[in-house]
Formats: C-alpha cells, sequence, structure tokens
C-alpha cells in the first residue's frame, strides 16, 4: 500500500497538496460559530451542481417546452421534486450563508491588510452568484421568470446611447424571448458554474496564502524566528507554513479539529435545510414566488413584480432613486462600494471586539438598514415606503462614509498578543 | 567603424546584440499585436452570434392591423415584435379632457423622442382619434393597465382614464404622457406606423415622406 502511495505521490503530489491544503493547514482555535459558513457554502455549492446536473437531464430549455418540462420533473420525475426542491432550496441557503460568511467578515475585519484581495475574491463570488442565481430563476418561464428577467435586463437600457442595443444584445431578440432562456441556460448550467468554481479555487488559495482571520483578529503567524520554542503550536502543521512563518501556539490542525467543528455544523443546517425542503420549500413565496406557478406571459404584468428575497436590498435601492439611470448606477455602486470596503476601512484593528463603540453601532445598523431594505424592496409599493427606501439608501451608503471617516483616528481597545478564549 | 555620426557609432560599437534584441522586441510587440487582432477577430462570431437571428428578425416584421371594428373609447392590443401594442379610439371628450392636467406631466410637449416625429402634437397621434402606443412602461417594461371610467383618479386626482403600471406605480394620461413624481421617466412609446386607409393600419413602418 505505501509502495502504492509513494509511486503515485512521485507522480502527482496528492498527499502534499491534502496535507498542505487540508489536514496540516493551521487554524486559529478559537474560531466560532461564525466560521462554518465557508464550509457550508462549499457543501450547498456541491449540492447545486450536483442537482443542477440531475435536472438537466429532464429540463427543456426552450419558451414553449420550459415550464411543462419543470411541471414534467415535478410530478413524473422520480425524485424529480425532491431535486429541484434541493436545487431550489439550496439557491437561497447559498445566499444566507453567503450573506452570513461576508458579516463574519465585516465584524472581525477579516478583509483587512492582507486579505483584501480574499475579500475581492469572494465579492466576485458573490457577483457570479447573482449572476448564477438571477439567470437559473428564468429558467421555469413562469410569470416571475419572464418579468423579473425583463426588470433585470432593462436595466441595462439605462446607460446612455448604447442601452437600447445592448439589451436587444442580451436578449437576442427585440423582447425576453426563448432566445433569451436558451442563453441564460447555456450561462447557467455551464459558463457560470465554471467561473464560480474557479473563483472558490482561487478564493481558498489566497486565504491559505494570508492565513484565517479570527474572532481576535491577532496574527497567528510570526516572523520566522521571531518566537520562543515554547511559544510555537504543539501541533504538526505543515512545512509551506512553518518554513516561513513561526506559529504560535494558538492554533490547531484544519483536520480533525475545525473538519469536525464543521461537520457538526453541518448536521445542524441539513436539520433547517431538510425542514424547509420538505415542509415548506415555497417559503411563503419567499424562496419560490407564486406568479410563477403560472406560465410566462407576455401580455400580463403579474400585479406585483419582486426579484427573489436576496436581490430586494437592491432592488429596494433602485426604486429609491426616481431617475432611471441615476437608480441604477446607485444600485451597482451599492454593491461596488462593498468591493472598496478593505480600502475604506482605515483601522489598523480588525476584530469589532477591540475596536470604537461606533464602529459596533455603525456595522449594526448597516446590517439593520440592509435587512430592512430587503423588506421594501420585497413588499408591495406604498407611499411610505418610498421615503423610507431612501433614507434607507442613504444609510446604507453613509455606512461606508462613516467607516472611512472615525476609522482613520479610531480609538481601539487593546490588542491581546495571544489569541483569548 | 569610424564615429562618422552619432548613429552610426551606436550601432557599430554596441555590436550586434542591441540589433539582435530590438529585433526580438519588434518581433515579440509584432506577433502580439497580430495575435491580439486575431483574438478580437475570432470574437466577433461568438458576440455577434448574440443578435438577433433571421428568425427573430422576420418575427420582428412589420404588422397589419384592421381598426373599423373598435368602438369608441375601446382599446384592443396587437403583438408587434412580440410587445404588446395598444391600440385605443380615444372620445373626443377625452381628447378634450387631455389639455387639463398637463401642469401634472413630466414632457406634456413630447420633447423627448419617444415617437415618430408624425405624432409630436398633442395627441401623440397621427389621427387624432387612434392612440397607438407601446403598451411597455418606460420605467422597467412592465405592462401598465388601462384604467377607465374614473378608476384612475385614485392615482390623479381629476383625471378619469390613463394607464397606471402595476410593478412600480408609474402613471400615463390618454396620450402615453408620464406624470411627475413617478420611477418611469418618459412617455410611453408611439411605434413607427402608417395608415393604409381609414380602416387599416401598418405598425412597424413610416409612410414615407415625399
Amino acid at each position: 500500500m505505501n509502495a502504492f502511495m509513494s509511486w503515485i505521490e512521485q507522480r502527482i503530489p496528492v498527499m502534499r497538496v491534502a496535507n498542505m491544503h487540508a489536514i496540516q493547514y493551521p487554524a486559529p482555535k478559537n474560531m466560532n460559530f461564525w466560521y462554518i459558513f465557508g464550509f457550508l457554502a462549499t457543501i450547498v455549492l456541491v449540492n447545486q451542481i450536483l442537482t443542477g446536473i440531475w435536472l438537466t437531464m429532464s429540463y427543456e430549455p426552450s419558451a414553449e417546452r420550459a415550464f411543462a418540462s419543470v411541471e414534467y420533473i415535478m410530478r413524473e420525475v422520480n425524485y424529480g421534486w425532491l431535486i429541484r426542491y434541493m436545487h431550489s432550496t439550496g439557491a437561497s441557503a447559498f445566499f444566507i450563508v453567503v450573506y452570513l460568511h461576508m458579516f463574519r467578515g465585516m465584524m472581525y475585519g477579516s478583509y483587512q491588510k492582507p486579505r483584501e484581495l480574499l475579500w475581492v475574491f469572494g465579492m466576485l463570488i458573490y457577483l457570479a452568484l447573482m449572476a448564477e442565481a438571477f439567470m437559473g430563476y428564468v429558467l421555469p418561464w413562469g410569470q416571475m421568470s419572464y418579468w423579473g428577467a425583463q426588470v433585470i435586463v432593462s436595466l441595462f437600457s439605462a446607460i446612455p446611447v448604447i442601452g437600447p442595443d445592448l439589451v436587444e444584445w442580451i436578449q437576442g431578440d427585440y423582447v425576453i424571448s426563448g432566445a433569451t432562456l436558451n442563453r441564460f441556460f447555456a450561462l447557467h448550467v455551464i459558463a457560470l458554474p465554471l467561473v464560480i468554481v474557479i473563483l472558490v479555487f482561487l478564493h481558498i488559495i489566497a486565504l491559505h496564502e494570508v492565513g484565517s482571520n479570527n474572532p481576535d483578529g491577532v496574527n497567528v503567524k510570526h516572523k520566522k524566528g521571531s518566537l520562543a520554542e515554547e511559544d510555537k503550536t504543539v501541533y504538526k502543521i505543515h512545512e509551506y507554513y512553518t518554513d516561513k512563518y513561526d506559529i504560535i501556539d494558538d492554533v490547531v490542525p484544519f483536520f480533525p479539529h475545525i473538519v469536525l467543528k464543521d461537520l457538526v455544523a453541518f448536521s445542524v443546517f441539513l436539520f433547517g435545510f431538510c425542514y424547509i425542503m420538505f415542509f415548506m420549500p415555497e417559503m411563503g413565496g419567499y424562496f419560490l414566488e407564486h406568479p410563477n406557478f403560472e406560465v410566462a406571459n407576455p401580455y400580463k404584468t403579474p400585479a406585483h413584480i419582486f426579484p427573489v428575497w436576496y436581490f430586494t436590498p437592491y432592488y429596494a435601492i433602485l426604486k429609491a432613486v426616481p431617475d432611471k439611470l441615476f437608480g441604477v448606477l446607485t444600485m451597482f455602486s451599492a454593491i461596488a462600494v462593498l468591493f472598496a470596503l478593505p480600502w475604506i476601512d482605515r483601522g489598523k484593528v480588525r476584530s469589532w471586539r477591540y475596536r470604537c463603540g461606533l464602529h459596533k453601532v455603525n456595522l449594526l445598523v448597516f446590517t439593520a438598514v440592509f435587512v430592512f431594505l430587503g423588506y421594501l424592496g420585497g413588499t408591495p409599493q406604498e407611499n411610505w415606503k418610498i421615503i423610507a427606501s431612501q433614507i434607507a439608501t442613504i444609510m446604507y451608503f453613509g455606512f461606508f462614509v462613516l467607516l472611512w471617516i472615525y476609522s482613520g483616528k479610531e480609538k481601539t481597545k487593546p490588542v491581546p498578543a495571544r489569541i483569548t478564549l | 567603424m569610424s564615429d562618422v555620426s552619432v548613429d552610426t557609432n551606436e550601432s557599430a560599437t554596441n555590436n550586434e546584440q542591441p540589433k539582435s534584441s530590438d529585433r526580438r522586441k519588434f518581433l515579440t510587440v509584432g506577433t502580439c499585436v497580430v495575435g491580439a487582432i486575431g483574438a478580437v477577430g475570432a470574437a466577433v462570431p461568438f458576440v455577434a452570434s448574440w443578435q438577433p437571428s433571421a428568425k427573430a428578425k422576420a418575427a420582428g416584421a412589420d404588422v397589419q392591423v384592421d381598426i373599423s371594428a373598435i368602438q369608441l373609447g375601446q382599446m384592443i392590443r396587437v403583438k408587434w415584435r412580440g410587445k404588446p401594442v395598444w391600440i385605443v379610439r380615444r372620445t373626443p371628450e377625452l381628447l378634450e379632457s387631455l389639455s387639463v392636467h398637463e401642469g401634472e406631466l413630466r414632457d406634456p410637449n413630447s420633447e423627448t423622442e419617444q415617437q415618430p416625429a408624425f405624432a409630436q402634437n398633442e395627441y401623440r397621434s397621427l389621427k387624432s382619434e387612434y392612440l397607438i402606443l407601446v403598451g411597455i412602461c418606460t420605467h422597467l417594461g412592465c405592462s401598465p393597465q388601462h384604467l377607465v371610467d374614473g378608476s384612475f383618479e385614485q392615482y390623479a386626482e381629476g383625471v378619469a382614464e390613463g394607464f397606471f403600471c402595476p410593478c412600480h406605480g408609474s402613471k400615463f394620461d390618454m396620450a402615453g404622457r408620464v406624470f411627475q413624481g413617478v420611477p418611469a421617466p418618459l412617455n410611453l412609446v408611439v411605434p413607427p406606423y402608417q395608415y393604409v386607409d381609414d380602416n387599416t393600419v401598418i405598425i412597424g413602418s413610416v409612410a414615407e415622406v415625399v
């Protein structure tokens, strides 16, 4: 067996890579509840790919057959309903874990130097995921698929000069049609999954290069030769890390410590996931919107058009601005500004545990505003909501403005030299 | 190998080394440029493939409509380029009422080109009786509802009839002109059309001006 393994290892570095990136990867020992969402996101990605492949086997990407083929999957394909609900619940679950994952990064300053690119890759994944989810939602060719696509695609018509031609080019027709559906299918099942998998790979490579942050935001990797022998980790950590740094005795190897923690989280996550999937796959019209149980009809707009819940905060921002072009620009800036977070935050202390009180308030208000915008964007238009969404939009951007101002000369608490538990 | 001028001096004394490296640089840059042009060329079919196909273009051809059966006050919908086109036969009273609420409109005189030149008038139509519009909201492409018999008044005081978009609450009057304070920036689009005779209209093209 050993001879066989070493025969392999000499030809392709299986164990070396496994040791370096999984088994002997140094993880801070104080990783808490908030550190499960990266793992869960990976699991959900696998779920989406697997169930997606199975759905493709019965789905027909044409304006005439798409809706009927989804009905066929739901009613006649063996376990088709289960596989489709795994996929549709997985889509929402993906965004839930990704939003929590992002919030974790903001709480503990995981985007700060030297993890700027790690954050940017994460944001690129988020962006690709939004495109992927949007195009996937068009595929059942229900009313909300059609009209949602109509709203999103016509965002591009706001671009001066080339806008209308660009929309025609995206649609492949003068309207959203079967041509649009077909190309969205191609992008949804081939192009974007490839992009997402590659970005996830880069995200993990970038993570392992800079190392995991932790709830204290304290460094665990120190300059080579700066630590006394008794302060160094007692665990077997891969030479890739120990050759370059002295690793302090505040880390545990990824396997089994972190893997087991993640597996516990995974089983708890599965309870919630399965409960929703089996008992409330529509989630009261939030995961699967009710107008989408009706086939797409270009001549009848549903009474209310909402995107799926994970887009509603940005949708509220779009609606808050009375000018079309400016509204679209504001909406895209709301996402773009997140990319710039590592540079907007000028603070030197990572974790909010040791940052000023204003920072905690600011982040919590931002989170509340984001959720509130989601509510505004996902419920029927009313007069008070116009003002409310305008105020909330200003507050959304206000978070970044405030952060930039106070992080320049922030009064922080002393950061411990070692991880606290 | 004499120092005749600065130019020849350099090329002469620096041996063949720089010449060859200059040549190599030129070849590298040249190859990259030619390669990039080739890559752009190769991208053309992929980009152009996204344009509407011949089938889609054929489906986008002109539509002939018989309007003889439309009653006063009635609206019919026809399909042109996959979009809903409304044809409303407006009553004389309705036409008169159009000037009343002009103060509440964004662009009462249709100054933005949302219509062929022939329709840039107070009724936004070729024949004032018939209003022909693309029934797609200029905000985000939903199809507004035609509200009649005073049911529009809840959205615009004193205006009995109009178009209301259920998506984001945009409002238009019976000439397709947008009200102020709604998300839609522009008046509804008047498609190109022409009358073949009194009862037949062709949507999609404009009569040649001689």
